[in-house]
């Protein structure tokens, strides 16, 4: 018989099925109950005129209790970390500390008015400048903004930096160099600020190929987009060279501080060339990442970028209160309404003073030694094609498994039925096949034992019984969904369904159409 | 470290097992010269306790305790509690975006939920899964026009937020965009002739605010209609997504950005936030961010999924239709328990709280100020002119725990002493009144500046 593994981390249990809210709503029900008004109700048709709204929204008409159940059913529809690893590489899935969440939700925190008057606000400002002060030793940067709304956005204000930098000196240039093993938000963002991207070849260890760099570093080059680690889960070890081939020619570099998970505590992107960068807080400084946001990008940068920071950068008066200083004639401007992602700033606080120094260091050590841990006890089932020293994370290519027709996305799957959420698949570009694992340090050497058990089953499974794993997972609500379909004919909201007549008859009952989703 | 699960002892057996000596040997790529060897100057390790009392110290010295007439595009209103109970569920709070569909329904089903919510509201025929919030939404509107149009041009109304319009130029001014200003009219919307004028086969977009800056309901249709003479997109964005539930949605327009942060998420000193694109269907393509779609299993059963990805950074790279990656799933989420809580009837009648607070703010406080563009339909949000620097009037206001409405000089200079105030269902009567005692007694030789 062929071999089936045995899944020693989850059992198969009952889930509640639950429709759409507007399917379950029911007219007349009602899950609130307002204040009574206490001034005069307002004629709103004489008041508004032509701009009053004529009909109700179709909006779900459901009661507390059933709203609860609602979105309670749904929860458990969902993979979290919560509930064990969430290898998903370059997404830092680590633990997000409840007391984040505890002291976010304090009145004068939670409730603090962006525009109110700066002297009443001094709790918010303490909190961004002690934050900013911490990431600036921990990234050994010397100016920061907050501004940006997640990484991808940080990487936008930090390009516009370096842009805004090369104009005051006459030229803007035309290009950044991006290498291919780089995440797509890295060229789009490039893209945005104007600039033509250059793609830059990895060497045969993944990593930059600094000779070859030194060829194409020229008076266009704006500046290099570098990961570091790179997605590959490996430190440049030339990176000082890197940044004296780019100043050389007066380019900068700008890393993606997506990886810093690996750094923090052990080495400062200031200290080894960076120019300017981005962090993700919902990444290394454990903020939720929520289903897929809120993030929070905030961009650190050398003091010659300082002037140019998107407005309003912090300052302390001579009375020792903080204030928002908007005269800065420099800058890039706005990237975003108001300060930035505020909540975001107070969570990754609360992180930062639960670890201490010494904290954040074993943080670092215990990620990386997690993944060489995952690394060591996988490598002679999965295809390691870069044997370069691993970071924070690992991975692996399904050169292996593809023999038998299974595909890293078909691992994926399999592992789900293991009681694990997959890691991320088929990134970087430059390994085909790739699998990414990024362990976190949020995980016990009994959950990564069960993890590496799960991995070595599967790559026997797909020895042996390649049908279980290419048709995974077998244990979930809904098996693979049919996205071809979803992408030709996109059904993005509900509709209404149709009530339809068939020919009349004394006893025909009403037929209830499909919904109307097509439009 | 009580976030870390792992003994000493089962680090030194695992090191073992990698077959290193010491932890360091892990680190050793990183050149010698660049290894960090102090400690890093952040504070030292807290108790739980500890980091509770310093934000609670912190929140001391925020306001507490004052009654607020700001708006502005940061709303007060009432978060049900069921709210906070939904989102700090560790399914939802801890997940992430929804790759692996299989194991992410919940989420997947909810976006899908919020993004049927959107279109309702607005009137447009798809929504997507969020933006990072309102100004940044605006400003991937306008991107999204111009690919569109494959025009540059684009104006916007003076009466668009402030910041949504520098983050706008921000976003603009590397496109090749051109954009410029349209003014207001007496009545506190945008002038319909110079719009007319500026309009042009080159246009790719108008971008207005309605309820705008000064809370004034903007002639939509007349706007449209002028757009499109020319071809030109309409955007339409809305700040205080609460409107939505008495004022007509802006249908006649083709793309709307709007600010969902009213929909139950917290002030909190300007965000996270949540801002939201809709448009009608035929510039799907177009749109920014993520989109789910229903679609079924192997076994024909109902299920949900991220599609139309080919629009996204991470196929298309710098040919992608915006560089966003991570967006605002969770706060998208408090936005869509709240629409379930108030519903298709709760919807309207919270906003005709609003509305009436306003009506009677303008009359009671207009009685010892000027009001501006009065007669022309509002929401919640009112400008009032006072003989008094709205600086000196707020901090007589402030000594009585009332922080009055935002100075517009700054953005306005032409309105001198105005400030904006916004009542929302959380206003209280005797609150506004109390705000009218402080307003008549402005003293009498106050000196305009």
């Amino acid at each position: 018989m062929a071999f089936t593994g045995i899944t020693r981390k989850v059992t198969a249990h009952l889930t509640q099925n639950e429709a759409l809210s507007f399917e379950k709503s029911a007219p007349g029900k009602k899950g609130y109950k307002l204040a009574p008004l206490d001034v005069p109700e307002a004629d709103a048709a004489a008041l508004l005129g032509d701009a009053a709204r004529a009909s109700e929204p179709t909006l779900p008409e459901l009661s507390e209790i059933e709203i609860i159940r609602h979105f309670t059913r749904l929860s458990t529809w969902n993979y979290a970390i919560d509930l064990g690893m969430y290898p998903l590489g370059s997404c830092t899935m680590k633990y997000n500390p409840r007391v984040n969440e505890f002291v976010s939700r304090l009145e004068g925190i939670a409730e603090a008015h962006p525009y109110q008057p700066e002297a009443l606000s001094q709790g918010s400002l303490e909190i961004i400048k002690l934050l900013q002060d911490c990431l600036l030793d921990i990234t050994g940067m010397h100016a920061i903004t907050l501004q940006p709304a997640a990484g991808a956005h940080g990487e936008f204000t930090g390009i516009l930096l370096a842009r805004a930098w090369h104009e005051s000196k006459g030229n803007p240039r035309k290009t950044i160099l991006i290498p291919d093993s780089a995440h797509g938000t890295n060229p789009a963002t490039a893209a945005s600020c104007g600039y033509q991207i250059v793609n830059l070849k990895s060497n045969e260890q993944g990593g930059v190929d600094v000779a070859a760099l030194a060829e194409i570093v020229n008076e266009d080059t704006a500046a290099m987009m570098l990961t570091n680690p790179s997605t590959i889960g490996v430190f440049e070890s030339d990176i000082h060279k890197i940044a004296d081939v780019l100043h050389a020619k007066g380019a900068l570099l700008y890393m993606d501080g997506a990886n810093m998970n690996a750094l923090v505590g052990k080495t400062r992107p200031g200290d080894f060339g960076v120019d300017v960068m981005h962090l993700n807080l919902h990444k290394t400084f454990s903020t939720p990442h929520g289903g897929g946001g809120p993030g929070s990008g905030p961009v650190a940068c050398k003091d010659f970028l300082e002037p140019f920071l998107p407005t309003p950068v912090l300052a302390q008066g001579p009375d020792g209160l903080l204030h928002w200083n908007y005269d800065r004639p420099q800058s890039v401007g706005r990237v975003r309404m108001l300060y930035g992602n505020f909540g975001m700033f107070v969570r990754a606080l609360a992180y930062i003073l639960a670890n201490g120094p010494d904290g954040l260091r074993q943080t670092t050590e215990d990620a990386v030694l997690n993944a060489n841990y995952i690394r060591k006890n996988l490598q002679d089932v999965y295809e390691l094609p870069y044997p370069t020293a691993s970071m924070h994370e690992v991975v692996f290519s399904d050169k292996r498994q593809v023999k038998n027709k299974v595909k890293t996305g078909d691992i994926a799957k399999r592992l789900i039925d293991y009681g694990f959420h997959p890691y991320t698949t088929s990134f970087p570009l430059i390994v085909p096949g790739a699998l990414m694992i990024e362990p976190t340090e949020s995980e016990s050497r009994e959950e990564l034992d069960l993890f590496i058990d799960a991995m070595r089953q599967i790559a026997r499974e797909a020895e042996e019984n390649p049908e279980l794993v290419t048709s995974a997972p077998h244990s979930t609500r809904i098996s693979r969904l049919d996205e071809t379909t979803a992408a030709r004919k996109p059904v993005l909201r509900w509709h209404k369904p149709v009530v339809r007549w068939k020919t009349p008859g004394p006893n025909d009952p009403v037929e209830i159409g499909t919904p109307a989703k097509e439009w | 470290m009580r976030y870390l699960p792992k003994s000493d002892a089962e680090r030194a057996a695992m090191l073992r097992d990698i077959g290193v000596g010491s932890i360091d040997e892990l680190f050793s790529a990183i050149p010698e010269e660049y290894r960090l060897t102090r400690d890093l100057k952040i504070p030292r390790q807290m108790g739980e306790s500890e980091i509770v009392d310093h934000f609670k110290a912190a929140a001391r010295k925020n306001a507490k305790g004052y009654t607020s007439f700001l708006g502005a595009g940061a709303y007060r209103h009432y978060r049900p509690v069921v709210i906070d109970t939904i989102v700090q569920r560790g399914e939802f709070l801890t997940s992430y975006t929804p790759y692996q569909a299989e194991i992410t329904q919940g989420t997947l089903q909810a976006i899908f939920e919020f993004q049927t919510m959107i279109c309702e509201l607005t009137g447009m025929d798809i929504a997507n899964a969020s933006m990072y919030d309102g100004s940044t939404g605006a400003a991937e509107a306008v991107m999204m026009a111009v690919r569109v149009t494959g025009r540059d041009g684009v104006l916007v109304a003076r009466t668009v937020h402030p910041e949504y319009r520098e983050v706008m130029h921000t976003y603009a001014q590397h496109q090749g965009h051109e954009a410029s200003e349209i003014g207001y009219r007496p009545d506190g919307r945008i002038d319909l002739v110079a719009l007319e004028q500026a309009v042009t086969d080159e246009t790719a977009c108008v971008l207005v605010q309605s309820p705008n800056f000064f809370g004034i309901i903007e002639d939509i249709p007349a706007i449209a209609e002028i757009a499109h003479k020319k071809d030109a997109l309409l955007i339409v964005s809305i700040a205080e997504a609460v409107s939505l539930g008495i004022v007509r949605p802006p249908v006649e327009a083709d793309i709307v950005s709007m600010e969902a942060q009213s929909f139950g998420v917290a002030l909190s000193y300007g965000g996270p936030y949540c801002g939201v694109i809709a448009a009608k269907e035929k510039y799907l393509r177009q749109m920014p961010g993520r989109l789910v779609g229903e679609t079924t299993d192997t076994q024909g059963r109902r299920g949900f999924v991220l599609t139309l990805s080919t629009r996204e950074q991470h196929i298309r790279r710098e040919k992608a239709t915006s560089n966003i990656c991570t967006n605002q799933a969770l706060v998208a989420l408090m936005a869509t328990v709240f629409l379930t809580i108030y519903g298709k009837q709760g919807i309207r009648e919270l906003a005709l709280q609003n509305l009436s607070k306003a009506k009677y703010a303008a009359d009671t406080l207009g009685k010892h100020s000027k009001l501006l563009f009065a007669g022309t339909p509002r929401f919640h949000e009112v400008v009032l002119q006072t003989e008094e620097p709205p600086k000196q009037l707020n901090a007589r206001l402030l000594e009585k725990k009332i922080i009055g409405g935002l100075p517009l000089r700054k953005w306005y200079p032409e309105l001198g002493n105005a400030s904006l105030w916004c009542a929302t269902e959380l206003t209280t009567k005797d609150q506004i009144d109390a705000a009218a005692g402080v307003l008549a007694s402005a003293p009498v030789a106050a000196t305009a500046r």
